[in-house]
């Protein structure tokens, strides 16, 4: 069943995934990496849920990048998710493309990648083949299911999915819905993927084209979301890139031109444009209290976790009133819940950025679960 | 750690295994006291964020809010005692809060400074200014403290609105005082119920 399919670890799921919108996928691949033992008990299992352009390689070096894993502040040795005394899984989101079944594998006819042809998503899809994934591991009950951004949908949405399945639940910089604002930034980004002409309506692996531009823009557009505009003037303010003068052009002339599109060049080596799409709606679609006549709280009424809920002062994306919305349901459901609002000036992207108090309010809560649980 | 004579005097009210919630709780330290000695399945709430943060720190279930607009969403008789310690005197509306209280505890224990003492009588009598003491230590202009209120007060807010007065202490420095509270007490702690 485990195979390192060229470059990750993966494994193929032992039965087809019924999706939300009635779809099958058909045995899919699950892309994931793992720290630490799991314990004799099985009681030290946490899976970490990776943001919209993250993936499993949460605490190890990207094998197509080179670079550290995206959350080594919050995982690692001496961190507050920690492969000394942790189980640590994170997989790649179904519908994206590290080892993980998305537009970009191989359609299972034979013919071609998937492209348009991949159903869409949601975040309880992600989650159902996450807890597919675990049965296939021998993972029962997690200990913790941890996340930021898009990762902490996934955390909130496995509280509501598989009530008895998770004992704690860490969502940060999140939303239990995507906004106007949201939505309208995500189709921004698709809009600017499908108008370059090498997207070929999504079939561009065919083709032989890469819409490399098109998704450069989306990045560039959805990277300015994750910042704050404290952060931004603190950063580069209004500083000319290599020259002493304006240009009169086009060129980056500002330092702020000359990041966001290094920002998108990068990303385009690393990332797929139809993923980009598939999660960016995965994201748009989510709202966990669709399934409870617009209700929170009840999302909330049969699991018995705890939850640690963080946000960020200068966050936009996900402002600290989304997540009181999550924290006022919690409480009127009766769970245990933290929530704290943290200070800095780097917007979204805070969570993933040195926060020590970030890393000792969610080892304080995580600590406090191993005790209850022992 | 152990905890101030006023803090030690609202634990004594509660009963080992209860379920409490402490509005106001600053960094925790109750809590964390009730959890450790009485094996209380505890929540609290606090405006600050760095006491909240230091309060999750210690594994409790504390959220960041405003108990003048965040206690509604808690469910009725949820907890066996809500808890409002050196707080009262900071609400925008206490009567409010107290109503909350009673709803969301099944008894209320409410803790603040007594502003009938008579040292904060005398500053005003013959110093003929808002009064600085120890347990009001910041001059009027600065103070958290809007809607300060004696012991006598605080009894016919609660006889107005049928609150029931299990319990009542009344502290000096750190002793009982049982003679004239209202003046003679710079501190009370009253238990109450619907």
């Amino acid at each position: 069943m485990n195979a390192r399919s060229s470059l990750h670890r993966s494994l193929r799921l032992p039965h087809d995934l019924p999706l939300e919108s009635g779809a099958v996928l058909p045995r899919p691949m699950i892309g994931y990496e793992t720290y630490g033992e799991l314990a004799a008990d099985g009681g030290n299992a946490i899976l970490i849920c990776h943001a919209l352009t993250g993936d499993q390689y949460v605490a190890s070096t990207h094998p197509l990048t080179g670079k550290p894993g995206w959350w080594t502040r919050m995982v690692g040795r001496g961190r507050p998710v920690d492969p000394a005394r942790h189980f640590i899984i994170c997989m790649n989101v179904i519908g994206g493309c590290m080892g993980s079944e998305g537009p970009a594998s191989p359609h299972p006819d034979g013919d071609g990648c998937w492209g348009l042809r991949f159903p869409v998503i949601t975040i309880a899809d992600m989650v159902r083949a996450q807890a597919a994934a675990l049965d296939a591991l021998g993972i029962g009950r997690l200990l913790a299911v941890v996340g930021g951004s898009m990762g902490g949908m996934q955390a909130l949405q496995w509280a509501a999915q598989y009530p008895d399945r998770v004992a704690s639940v860490v969502a940060i910089a999140t939303a239990a819905r995507h906004s106007a604002q949201n939505i309208a930034f995500h189709e921004v980004g698709r809009q600017a993927i499908m108008a370059d002409p090498e997207w070929q309506g999504g079939a561009y692996t065919a083709a032989g084209t890469n819409p490399a531009r098109g998704l450069s823009v989306a990045r560039m557009a959805a990277h300015i979301t994750y910042l704050s505009e404290a952060g931004l003037t603190g950063k580069f303010g209004r500083n000319l890139q290599d020259r002493a003068e304006v240009g009169f052009g086009f060129d980056a002339d500002f330092q702020v031109e000359s990041y966001l599109r290094y920002q998108g060049m990068s990303f385009v080596d690393r990332f797929d444009a139809n993923s980009y799409l598939y999660i960016t709606r995965a994201m748009d679609y989510f709202d966990l209290a669709t399934a409870h006549d617009g209700l929170l709280a009840p999302a909330f009424a049969a699991t018995s976790a705890r939850f640690c809920i963080v946000s960020f002062d200068s966050d936009w994306l996900y402002p600290t009133a989304e997540s009181r919305r999550i924290v006022q349901a919690l409480v009127a459901a009766g769970r245990h819940v933290s929530f704290v609002e943290l200070s800095s000036p780097h917007g979204h992207d805070s969570f993933l950025l040195d926060a020590p108090t970030m890393n000792a309010v969610v080892d304080g809560f995580l600590r406090s679960g191993e005790g209850a649980a022992a | 750690m152990s905890l101030s004579p006023r803090l030690h005097q609202i634990a004594h009210h509660i009963t080992p295994g209860a379920s409490v919630l402490d509005v106001g709780c600053s960094d925790g330290l109750l809590l964390d006291y009730l959890r450790r000695e009485k094996q209380v399945d505890g929540r609290g709430i606090e405006l600050d964020a760095e006491r909240v943060a230091r309060a999750v720190a210690r594994g409790l279930s504390v959220v960041q809010g405003n108990a003048d607009h965040d206690l509604a969403a808690f469910p009725d008789a949820s907890v066996d005692f809500a808890i409002l310690s050196e707080t009262l005197q900071a609400m925008q509306r206490p009567d409010e809060v107290l109503a909350h209280l009673l709803r969301i505890g099944r008894r209320a224990i409410v803790a603040f400074p007594n502003f009938g003492h008579w040292r904060v009588r005398a500053n005003i009598l013959f110093g003929g200014r808002m009064p600085v003491t120890k347990g009001l230590p910041q001059s009027w202009y600065e103070t958290e403290n809007i809607h300060l209120c004696t012991i006598d007060d605080f009894r016919a807010l609660a006889a107005s609105r049928g609150y029931r007065i299990i319990a009542q202490r009344h502290l000096w420095g750190a002793n009982p005082q049982s003679a004239w509270p209202n003046l003679l007490a710079d501190h009370a702690l009253f238990v109450l119920s619907n």
